[in-house]
């Protein structure tokens, strides 16, 4: 590291750092003299994300302002809080919060549970090729789009002559699976954990691997069966990892997947699958009502910001664990 | 060794328990793998025998009539045109961006690397919102717009971070410093020594964007209204979902065929679930331990 600072300094520079201290404009030349490399190879990142990333962001102030067409992105009079509270006092904000935290509650508690479970079953497996089979099968729905996979679902769950409805209605239930409102949550939470669940249990297999054999041993000597070593030695093992990835899950709290509810919306489910993402696309951009779109985006971008920092404030606090 | 021994010790409770993983392990795999399995098998029955609900194992009275029509039918091949060439493009970019900045940031010596990160990961929590974003893309002329699949999409912090940690946890250190002193500058160190090293994470990222590329269906609903630019997704979307009339003249639920014409119309569905989701199927197996590898760098310190 140090042979490098030398090497690759221009030979100005170099001496500049001897003696008195060097003022900023010296320190910076010295830097981008060692570093400029590595400023270009970033380059392309950086300006992606600028672009990309941060002008949206400015283009916030949109919520406070008036929809100008010329001023665009900067919008136009200012006009403080106004669609604020617009959307606080329409009818539809109290739905599409509720039915976004109950999706999200839903999917957040189920899609967390599941993988675990799943990861302790799978490492019980002791034949290497089995288990190796087992992880392939799970995790392959991972990688079907999600139209695919709502249109699997509408065959599969059609009312008239879909093969789970047909299941359910030879046990005596006749249900219909689409458009009851009150199933829509139930379908949404046990697709996605059909989807993901085996995908996100590869983290906890990894902890599970790295769990030290002698404590295996340990507590089969003190005659323990294999159901107390999951509760004993393998689900301790897992808390750190279940810490972070709960953090970064309530970070999204508000964040119900746009595509597939946006997918999923019919006439007959539509009072409890209205959520704050297709509520803004649908008033923002299919309605184009700009300043209030974004004022409702707004809105869901600072809820998930605070769950996030206090989560993370919570674990650091209570579990000495936490993203920074 | 010693793990499996010690859960192999059999004890009446052992055997028993084996017993219950098995039954247990059995119900995942049979949850997980039929929906896929069934509707492999619909989609070459005869439709009737589905509707019926009498295929329930194995394909029943063979049938191609989906397939048929699907092969048929332009907008399918529209599609897929569409999406194989914004999913190679975009992939080529994604890794142009984020590889050489994944580098970077993994450089020790680098003083500014902890505020660029809280740069680059700020952005994975927060952001402007769907409207900003859509007027962004209004200004600088990238509605109905093919661009538009790939720009945005440039870099994707969480790949940014799994390569990071990479660099920094897989390439020792004195590799570095042996090159440095040959003279070795940051460019050519990147590229001849420590990207020809890099091959599994190089494979890793190039697949976490393909996919994403493949199953990218925000995109084409918000952005683009231009049918011809539209990608496989936005396609499936309509046969699957919106049940549009298909060319062939197997009409979607209100179709003048009745409850018959519905059942050609679900068996052309079974079609391109399979047509579309095949690329991803075959190649699948052989890729999953690179993806399976990509969580694990990625969880060693985010």
């Amino acid at each position: 590291m140090t042979l490098l600072r030398e090497r690759t300094e221009p030979g100005g520079a170099a001496t500049t750092g001897r003696g008195a201290p060097p003022g900023p404009g010296a320190r910076l030349r010295r830097h981008l003299g060692r570093s400029w490399q590595l400023w270009v190879l970033l380059l392309p990142a950086i300006a992606f994300t600028a672009v990309f990333a941060y002008v949206p962001m400015y283009g916030i102030q949109l919520a406070f302002r008036e929809f100008d067409f010329q001023a665009g992105l900067t919008g136009g009079e200012w006009v403080g809080l106004k669609y604020f509270e617009v959307f606080f006092s329409s009818p539809m904000f109290g739905t599409v919060l509720r039915n976004t935290l109950t999706i999200s509650i839903a999917t957040l508690v189920v899609g967390f549970l599941a993988p675990i479970a799943l990861a302790l079953v799978i490492n019980q497996i002791v034949n290497a090729t089995r288990k190796r089979f087992m992880q392939t099968a799970t995790y392959l729905p991972h990688f079907i789009s999600v139209v695919v996979v709502v249109g699997m679902l509408q065959v599969l769950l059609n009312p008239s002559n879909g093969t789970v409805t047909r299941l359910f209605s030879g046990a005596g239930l006749d249900l219909d699976l689409l458009g009851d409102p009150d199933l829509f949550v139930p379908v949404y939470v046990i697709s996605e954990v059909w989807q993901h669940c085996g995908w996100n249990s590869i983290i906890y297999l990894a902890a599970l691997a790295s769990v030290d054999t002698q404590l295996y041993e340990a507590a089969r000597i003190d005659g323990a069966g294999r159901l107390h070593l999951i509760r004993h030695v393998d689900i301790p093992a897992l808390v750190p990892t279940m810490i972070v990835l709960f953090i970064l899950t309530m970070g999204g709290v508000l964040s119900t997947g746009f595509e597939k509810v946006w997918l999923m919306q019919n006439a007959l489910n539509l009072p409890v699958s209205e959520v704050i993402a297709t509520y803004t696309y649908r008033i923002g951009i299919l309605g184009n009502q700009f300043s209030l779109g974004t004022a409702i985006g707004l809105f869901n971008t600072v809820i998930n910001f605070l769950f996030l920092v206090v989560t993370n404030w919570l674990a650091k606090k209570f579990a000495d664990t936490s993203l920074w | 060794m010693t793990r499996l021994s010690a859960l192999r010790a059999r004890t009446p409770g052992d055997i028993a328990f084996s017993v219950v993983l098995a039954i247990v392990c059995a119900v995942i795999l049979f949850v997980t793998i039929y929906p896929l399995w069934f509707v492999a098998i619909a989609s070459i029955s005869e439709p009737r025998l589905v509707a019926t609900g009498q295929v329930t194992f194995l394909p029943q009275n063979m049938s191609l009539f989906g397939y048929e029509q699907i092969f048929a039918d332009d907008r399918i091949w529209t599609g897929y045109r569409n999406t194989v060439v914004y999913t190679v493009v975009g992939t080529a970019l994604n890794m142009v961006v984020t590889m050489p900045a994944a580098f970077a940031l993994s450089r020790r010596e680098f003083r500014p690397r902890r505020v660029l990160m809280l740069f680059f990961a700020f952005t994975m929590f927060f952001s402007g919102g769907l409207i900003p974003q859509y007027l962004l893309y209004r200004d600088i002329g990238l509605l109905d717009n093919w661009l538009v699949f790939v720009l945005p999409t440039a870099l994707n912090v969480y790949n940014l971070i799994i390569a990071r940690a990479f660099f920094e946890n897989a390439l020792p250190e004195e590799l570095f410093e042996a090159a440095t002193l040959d003279g070795v500058d940051y460019f050519r160190y990147f590229l001849n020594i420590a990207l020809p090293l890099s091959k599994a994470i190089l494979s890793v990222i190039a697949l976490y964007y393909l996919v994403q590329h493949w199953n990218d269906f925000f995109t084409g609903l918000i952005f683009v209204r231009d049918y011809e630019l539209q990608p496989l997704q936005i396609v499936l979307r309509d046969i699957l979902l919106s049940n549009q009339a298909f060319a062939g003249g197997a009409g979607g639920a209100g179709g003048s065929g009745g409850a018959y014409g519905q059942d050609f119309a679900d068996q052309i569905k079974y079609g391109v679930i399979i047509v579309s989701t095949l690329p991803v199927l075959l190649l699948y197996p052989f890729l999953q331990k690179y993806f399976e590898k990509g969580v694990m760098i990625g969880s060693v310190k985010g």
